[in-house]
């Protein structure tokens, strides 16, 4: 075990980005495709002691760095993992490796670049995860935008600009507002540590302040409704890869922020405004469920569905529960490998056909049966089947949900048949019956590449669905302890 | 009455070769014009090793209070140093294609430069003054140096009636200050004033307003900022570049010696009219930037926006928040500098890279410059890992630290608003295809080195933030802690 583990885990995919930057054009493009896969793979490796060297049995930072950067406003370079950002930075190295091998052949305009800026954002968003000091977190966190910001207008569809833009907008004014917040608790706590904003005590006027201006960067994130607009447009423009990290990771960002800060700094507010909460995320579980019913762009399909499901989270964050959170926790993580599945099984289609819609396509299953199967495991899962990891999630946030208020958990059920609903109705249509057209007529399965990266996720599907204790081990001491500061009133 | 000369040195030298370079051109052929430019760049070199060879040796009052020395006067004045002799060398293929690559042009800019000086340093009204015109009246002449062209003759004329206003209303208030107080000596103002400070006085406030106004319209703040936009559009990049940089670091060092040195105890009077300053220049600056077409107009409507926000640290009227205004002040000088330098870097002879449509595609073509653009939009967006997102980050908390939490709502409220021709600047570069005859860029080794070191600085200082504040800190302390 070498020290400073997690400083590299997030600089050496950042240094390895640049490196990769400097490969320059596209005639050396397998260069810049076998160096980010080395890095990407190598930071995964480095990552993994992360989790076997955990210790379960604390809820204490575990891996903390910490030296001064900014003395005069005692900003600290500083770092630390609990149980609840460590799952998340093993899953963020762990797509980051499979997006690079999704990328490998499609991709071939400015492959370095776009090789780059998959590792770049690794690097940050593993900061994100792992910052205790408030404005490096808040580095970490605007910083992600950039390559985002690029991967979507660069390598996405024909309505990119207005889509990048509007994701880059949204995600900033919330941001902005919580970097105020921010300022306000330094300037309160006279420290930036976070782990100090957790013991400052509030009143309830400021408590309420805070937790809006918050909330409008979270909310943005995850997103909940009405704030989600924004990405339907940024998943359907994006690149594979780039919906990909975006519905994986970036989106539990928003989750993550809720656990980090405003459930521990403000637990009074968060009391207060739970069912506010709540009722935004029973909005988004039913209502958004409806939306992706009907559309007819499996992207969109998808972001939809996404945005659901994450309405699933946020439902078992505040209900302040040691099962509801896990639950929560344990639905986010599900979330990043089912949806990052299904986009990446909608972009091997559309590598091949080149459209995104529906109606593209019927009897897929005649010319790619295996790419049927992989589709179908991640289908089911998505509609929450026993036995994957999608059920374990919302079956804990029901539960947890059922022992507040039956009505929470009658409401959020319905998503069992909503979501398999308009889940295998699109798989039905996309995949069964005859062959529609020439074009799927002349599909090819899926290459050994495809198969590699869909069975690595298919795996972790089977794994967490099947045995989900390793899973809610690692998270249990510190949900407990998150528990009791969210019941424990500030005032 | 004592008679300090070594405590000017570095501005008698800069004076010195300023002539000596004026007389050297009656005897050089036109093709050795070099020669002049070669003799700029030693001399605001040498006055930068000058000044920092007595870098932060005390703070000391000399030539009977009209002359202050102290850290935050070295440090504006090293920074003005660096700043014009990047300016010089980033223009010099431009001026050259423009045929204004005259000695006259690098003199002026010596003179502007010693202007700068003359004010970072001034303990007196007149000084100030003095520095003040100096500065101004080089750079009206900056302006209008291509002579034949139109817009630059109108941009120099609109620049001279209104920095005239600017300067006249300077005097007035000067004078009412004067009036009250009996002296012109900052420091002895500082002293009278302190007992004359009543909200009542409305002489005092009329003083004060007329001096605030004239301060605003030197650094182009909304309501007096209508100027900005003309001159910077109308002169040539390279004039641009230069008014663009140095001076607002100028201008933040007379505000320092004015409010804060001589008006302190006024506080409470001009933070209300600062804020109002502030307000509408961010709100200003950053709405109308949107509806820009011309990329020196934006930049310009965006310098309008920035100097709102440096005055944001200052009306915190908290040594952390002048410090963060010095900082904003620092950092924005040099993002400009990127900017600008882009412009002078995509033109050629015959072709100003000035509308945004110019910048299309430039990632397909130039992918380096491209990553150039992206770092100084970021930066002054500020969006992190650029050290743009710190000079926010420290304005808005010294703002907070004062409770004036609503002023950093807005501020970042416009500066989300401000993110968007920021962002619709790298969509052209990025997103945009190029034009079908885009042509190569030629540009000298000096000019790309030096603009990228300017712009991988703005990320790889990130670590040293610390030191930088730092420094910031214990200028603003040797001024503060003088009284």
């Amino acid at each position: 075990m070498f020290s400073g583990l997690l400083s590299w885990v997030i600089w050496l995919p950042i240094v390895g980005g640049i490196a990769v930057l400097a490969t320059g054009s596209d005639e050396r493009a397998p260069l810049a495709r076998n160096i980010s896969l080395a890095v990407a793979v190598l930071t995964f490796v480095i990552s993994i002691p992360l989790y076997t060297g955990f210790d379960t049995s604390t809820a204490a930072m575990q891996f903390e760095e910490k030296s001064l950067w900014v003395g005069t406003f005692s900003i600290y370079y500083s770092l630390g993992i609990d149980g609840i950002s460590m799952p998340l930075i093993i899953l963020t190295t762990f797509l980051t490796v499979i997006v690079i091998i999704a990328g490998w052949e499609v991709i071939k305009v400015k492959t370095a670049q776009y090789m780059a800026a998959f590792l770049i954002m690794e690097g940050l968003m593993v900061g994100v995860f792992s910052a205790i000091d408030a404005v490096l977190f808040y580095v970490f966190w605007e910083g992600m935008l950039i390559p985002m910001f690029l991967i979507i207008g660069v390598w996405g569809g024909p309505n990119r600009i207005y889509a990048t833009i509007k994701f880059f907008l949204y995600t900033l004014l919330g941001s902005l507002l919580m970097l105020v917040a921010l300022l306000y608790l330094y300037h309160q706590a006279d420290s930036f540590n976070i782990l100090d904003f957790h013991a400052l005590p509030l009143d309830m006027t400021a408590q309420t302040l805070l937790f809006i201006a918050f909330f409008a960067a979270f909310a943005v994130k995850v997103p909940m409704f009405p704030v989600h607009t924004w990405l339907p447009d940024a998943h359907v423009e994006a690149p594979t890869g780039g919906s990909v990290i975006l519905a994986a990771i970036m989106l539990k960002m928003g989750g993550y922020g809720f656990l980090r800060f405003s459930l521990p700094i403000l637990p009074d507010a968060s009391q207060e405004l739970a069912t506010f909460v709540i009722t935004l995320s029973l909005i988004a579980i039913v209502y958004i469920a409806l939306v992706a019913l009907v559309q007819q762009d499996m992207k969109k399909l998808i972001a939809y569905s996404s945005i659901s499901h994450m309405g699933f989270v946020t439902l078992g964050f505040f209900i302040f529960t040691g099962q509801g959170i896990e639950g929560g926790m344990v639905q986010m993580i599900s979330h990043g490998f089912i949806s990052g599945a299904l986009f990446l099984c909608v972009g091997v289609l559309y590598d091949r056909v080149h459209s995104r819609e529906i109606n593209s396509y019927g009897g897929v299953v005649n010319t790619m049966p295996v790419f049927a199967s992989f589709m179908m495991l991640f289908a089911m899962a998505n509609a929450g089947l026993p036995g994957t990891s999608g059920f374990v999630g919302e079956f804990l946030v029901i539960l947890a949900a059922f022992k507040v208020n039956i009505w929470y958990a009658v409401l959020a059920g319905t998503t069992l048949i909503f979501g398999a609903a308009y889940t295998l109705w699109m798989y039905k249509r996309v995949i069964f019956g005859e062959v529609a057209n020439d074009d799927v007529a002349q599909l090819e399965d899926v290459t050994p590449r495809e198969i590699l990266f869909l069975s690595l996720l298919a795996a972790m599907v089977l794994i967490m669905g099947l045995w989900p204790y390793p899973f809610l081990d690692v998270m249990h001491a510190t949900v407990e302890q998150l528990v009791t500061q969210v019941n424990t009133s500030k005032l | 009455m004592e008679l300090n000369i070594q405590v000017i040195l570095p501005e008698i030298f800069i004076c010195a070769m300023a002539c000596f370079i004026l007389v050297l051109d009656l005897y050089m052929k036109p093709e050795r014009r070099a020669v002049a430019y070669t003799l700029t760049l030693i001399t605001l070199f040498g006055a930068a090793l000058l000044y920092w060879q007595d870098f932060a040796t005390g703070s000391s009052v000399h030539l009977n209070g009209m002359f202050i020395k102290d850290e935050f006067s070295d440090v504006v004045k090293i920074a003005i140093c660096l700043l014009s002799l990047l300016v010089f060398v980033y223009s010099r293929d431009y001026i050259r294609a423009r045929d204004i690559f005259h000695a006259e042009y690098f003199v002026l800019g010596l003179f502007a430069v010693l202007g700068m000086m003359v004010m970072s340093s001034a303990g007196h009204f007149l000084v100030l003054y003095l520095g003040l015109e100096l500065l101004s009246l080089s750079l009206y002449a900056m302006v209008a140096f291509q002579r034949d062209s139109g817009v630059a003759t109108e941009a120099a004329m609109k620049y001279f009636v209104l920095g005239a206003l600017g300067s006249a209303m300077l005097l007035y208030g000067m004078s009412i200050i004067y009036g009250l107080t009996g002296t012109l000596d900052i420091n002895a103002v500082r002293g009278a004033v302190a007992g004359q400070a009543a909200p009542d006085n409305v002489i005092l406030v009329l003083g004060l307003v007329f001096v605030l106004v004239s301060l605003a319209f030197k650094i182009g703040a909304v309501p007096f900022h209508m100027w900005v936009p003309d001159v910077y559009h109308g002169a040539p990049t390279s004039s641009t570049l230069f008014i663009s940089t140095a001076p607002k670091l100028a201008g933040f060092a007379i505000i320092i010696r004015l409010l804060v040195g001589g008006l302190e105890d006024l506080h409470f009077m001009w933070r209300d009219m600062l804020i109002v300053l502030a307000v509408l220049s961010i709100l200003l600056g950053n709405l109308i930037a949107i509806a820009q077409t011309n990329f020196k107009r934006m930049l310009a409507y965006s310098a309008i926006s920035h100097m709102g926000f440096m005055l944001l640290g200052i009306l915190a009227g908290t040594a952390s928040g002048y410090s963060a205004g010095l900082f904003y002040a620092l950092v924005y000088t040099f993002m400009g500098l990127g900017g600008f330098g882009i412009i002078v870097l995509l033109s050629r002879a015959g072709y100003e890279a000035d509308e945004l449509e110019d910048l299309k595609g430039l990632n397909k073509t130039h992918p380096w410059y491209a990553f150039l653009i992206l770092v100084f939009m970021f930066s002054m967006a500020g969006v992190p890992p650029t050290i743009g997102f710190f000079a926010k980050l420290s304005v808005i908390q010294a703002v907070v630290d004062v409770e004036l939490t609503w002023l950093a709502v807005i501020a970042v409220l416009f500066a989300v608003i401000g993110a968007f021709y920021y962002l619709r600047v790298i969509k052209l570069v990025y997103f945009d295809p190029p034009p079908e005859d885009s042509r190569s860029i030629v540009a000298a080794a000096d000019l790309r080195i030096l603009l990228s070191a300017n712009a991988v600085a703005l990320i790889l200082l990130l670590p040293a933030v610390g030191l930088l504040q730092q420094m910031c800190t214990a200028a603003i302390a040797s001024v503060v802690g003088a009284f």
